[in-house]
């Protein structure tokens, strides 16, 4: 069953007061109903070098009433193998493993140990918080930076090429469970990581998590700018099930009335796309439609 | 009767962790090491070992993965050599800082470029400061014992172990090797308590980031700052000597054999003239001070077992009355000496000490290193100049 209301999801709160991370940070935000929605008693979270490090608090205090094992930048799947088959091996399966990656440790130097780890069917979810961009180290390109965005390893001529289809790299390891999701969208996203805590195998989520300094939008925003991500398409809301890929939330609501929100509306409120061309957005405009396409027909086929 | 099989020092390795009952195995082949790899992960398919075997597709992700499985409390393994242990090295200087008690066993083999596959010892030295324990192994019996040994260490100080052994000298050379019964290595081993607190206790943050400066915790209480907690890994391992000495001792005592502890020694009572060396090479030794001493030279040789931490006491003792050191190994710290040379040097100036001590990298990249050799050039330091430099370099004119 679908969370209907705010009001219905879980009122304890994992993260207190005292975090690290930026205010409005969309990670923070996603963090908080992920955990809301697992059951962090019984959790271990690993941690690679990321925003969600700091996050996590600065030694001797952590904010999180959660495990977080932290690990190198690479290691995250592999860190998160090791706690699974340890687990298995000392005989204490009640506990779910979760990974929790940026873009960076996910789509550039993490990918080897996660296509590694769901090769091998590893029982465990991994979340990428995608902010699309290298931010704990203050805003470098990622292979997941949208095209035409300005970071600070693409200062000049703004980056070149569109962000890296990672879902269909995950998806071609066919693993049980991969779904999308946003902060703006907190019933979705918690019911999403609900649904994966109990699916056995590898599990995969995808969020994208809005970040006022690396994008360059104003703190209060927040929300409105995780809801723009979908309005127009860029961002689409969906969970894939042995193969079957259904739209959801606010994607599926599009997906019957149409989309009104262009990529022009999207750029127009970020200063990292100060720089965007006519063009650029005429090109980002088509890679929208395009995938937006994809997903329709994945969807109406069922 | 004594178990004693024909086995190479790969297949005592593999037989060592399922005599310690390994929980937890990942690892990622590479040439010498990759007997161990298949060994185990036959072992574990016939049930014969229970354990996971965690096929990762890298060196970085398995060391990784034991790292984690050690810190929820199970007793891992893993192996590698050469270019599959330097891919580790961030991760063995997270296994280290973690404070977990895993075991690896390194292949030794020298590190490209260009290629090669043959043995030296440069993969392992260069780990030399990540804050592992390294053991270097003479014989495939020693990597048997000193595998057990090693989980015996390990887990007493919460300081991960290397075990290190020449590659095709011993990994692939057969000799006999005496297998000791399950019973007493339980006994000698008992089962892993290892959860570092993770299961089952509180909300901990493991491993987070760290101030320079101590912090209250919330209880008000002061928590040390990165500098002082790695000061409490070099003071644990420095104190670990007392720990590798007395796992040796208590080995003994059980299964009838020991290995020197810190330092093995050979023909050291009225020594004069010592050749000082690691692994399989410092065997060879004996060969060469044997023919010294048939040349009226008394001659002896200590193997150092434990490389970190450094025995430097025990070698300062063993070396009081020499009047040469002629060190031969199988690395080099580009743009100096031997490393073993150098370490030993500092620790016999600081015991007031002042033999002539001569350096001679040997044997790199496979190359073979014969008794008369050693024999012949350890003379020459003897008996000459002080030497320093490479011995039986070829075609470079
Ligand atoms: C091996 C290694 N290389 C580089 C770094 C430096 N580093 C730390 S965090 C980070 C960026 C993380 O980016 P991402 O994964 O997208 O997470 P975010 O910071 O955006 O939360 C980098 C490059 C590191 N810690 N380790
Ligand atoms: S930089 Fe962005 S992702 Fe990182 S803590 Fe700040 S708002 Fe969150």
């Amino acid at each position: 069953m679908a969370t209907r209301a705010a009001r219905d999801l879980p009122t304890e709160e994992f993260i207190l007061p005292g975090s690290r991370s930026c205010a409005a940070c969309g990670l923070m935000l996603t963090y908080r109903h992920a955990l809301k929605a697992l059951d962090p008693g019984k959790t271990l979270v690993a941690v690679p070098a990321s925003c969600m490090t700091v996050l996590h608090g600065v030694y001797p205090i952590t904010p999180v009433k959660v495990t977080c094992i932290n690990t190198p930048f690479a290691a995250t799947a592999a860190s998160a193998s090791g706690l699974v088959a340890g687990l298995k091996a000392i005989k204490r399966e009640d506990y779910t493993v979760v990974a929790f990656a940026g873009d960076g440790g996910t789509y550039d130097i993490g990918i080897q140990a996660l296509s590694g780890a769901l090769e091998r069917g590893t029982n465990f979810m991994y979340v990428c918080y995608d902010n699309e961009g290298y931010m704990n180290t203050g805003t470098q390109r990622s292979s997941a930076s949208p095209a035409a965005a300005v970071t600070s390893t693409t200062p000049i001529l703004a980056k070149a090429q569109h962000k890296k289809d990672m879902i269909r790299i995950v998806e071609a390891h066919r693993i049980p469970y991969i779904a999308t999701a946003s902060p703006s969208f907190p019933l979705d996203l918690f019911d999403k990581v609900k649904t994966a805590k109990d699916i056995r195998g590898s599990r995969y989520l995808e969020v994208l998590a809005p970040c006022p300094p690396g994008w360059g939008f104003p703190n209060k925003d927040l929300i409105k700018m995780g809801k723009l991500t979908v309005e127009c398409g860029i961002h689409v809301l969906y969970e894939i099930r042995e193969g079957r890929l259904r739209l959801t939330s606010r994607s599926l609501v599009l997906a019957e009335k149409g989309r009104k929100k262009t990529i022009a509306d999207y750029v127009k409120g970020q200063t990292r796309f100060k720089k965007i061309s006519k063009d650029q957005i005429d090109a980002l405009q088509q890679w929208t439609d395009q995938r937006w396409e994809e997903f329709l027909q994945r969807h109406n086929r069922g | 009767m004594a178990d004693v099989r024909i086995i190479t020092a790969n297949e005592a390795a593999a037989l060592a962790a399922k005599l310690c009952k390994v929980q937890v195995v990942a690892a990622y082949p590479i040439t010498p090491q990759t007997p161990v790899t298949e060994d185990l992960a036959a072992m574990i398919e016939s049930g014969e070992l229970k354990s996971e075997y965690l096929t990762v597709e890298s060196e970085h992700s398995a060391m990784a993965s034991v790292v984690a499985a050690s810190q929820v409390g199970a007793r891992v393994f893993t192996a590698t050599s050469a270019n599959g242990l330097l891919y580790m090295h961030e991760m063995l200087h997270w296994a280290a800082g973690s404070r977990v008690p895993v075991v690896t066993a390194c292949v030794n083999r020298g590190v490209g470029a260009p290629w090669t596959i043959l043995n030296d010892q440069q993969d392992s030295i260069a780990q030399r400061d990540t804050g592992w324990i390294q053991l270097y192994c003479r014989n495939s019996q020693e990597v048997l014992d000193t595998i057990i040994q090693a989980y015996r260490i390990a887990e007493q100080v919460l300081i991960p172990v290397m075990v290190c052994y020449d590659g095709f000298i011993l990994s692939h050379t057969s000799y006999p090797v005496e297998v000791p019964p399950q019973d007493d290595v339980d006994r000698y081993l008992p089962p892993l308590d290892g959860n570092l607190g993770i299961i089952g206790g509180g909300y901990m943050n493991v491993n987070p980031l760290i101030l320079s400066e101590p912090r209250l915790d919330p209880n008000s209480d002061l928590r040390p700052g990165y500098m002082d907690i790695r000061y409490r890994l070099h003071e644990d391992l420095r104190k670990a000597l007392d720990a590798i000495g007395q796992a040796d001792k208590e080995f003994e005592a059980i299964f009838g054999r020991g290995w020197g502890g810190l330092i093995w020694e050979y023909g050291m009572v009225d020594a004069e003239h010592v050749l000082v060396s690691m692994g399989s090479l410092a065997s060879e030794c004996t060969l060469a001070a044997d023919e010294l001493r048939s040349q009226g030279l008394r001659a002896g040789v200590i193997a150092v077992r434990a490389y970190r931490p450094f025995p430097d006491a025990a070698l300062s003792r063993a070396l009081r009355k020499a009047k040469t050191v002629t060190v031969f190994e199988k690395d080099v710290s580009y743009g100096y000496l031997g490393a073993l040379a150098t370490d030993l040097r500092s620790a016999l100036f600081d015991a007031g000490l002042t033999p002539k001590v001569c350096s001679f990298v040997a044997g790199l990249g496979g190359r073979d290193v014969r008794p008369e050799q050693l024999t012949r050039t350890a003379a020459d330091a003897i008996l000459k100049q002080p030497a320093l430099g490479w011995i039986d370099l070829k075609g470079i004119a």
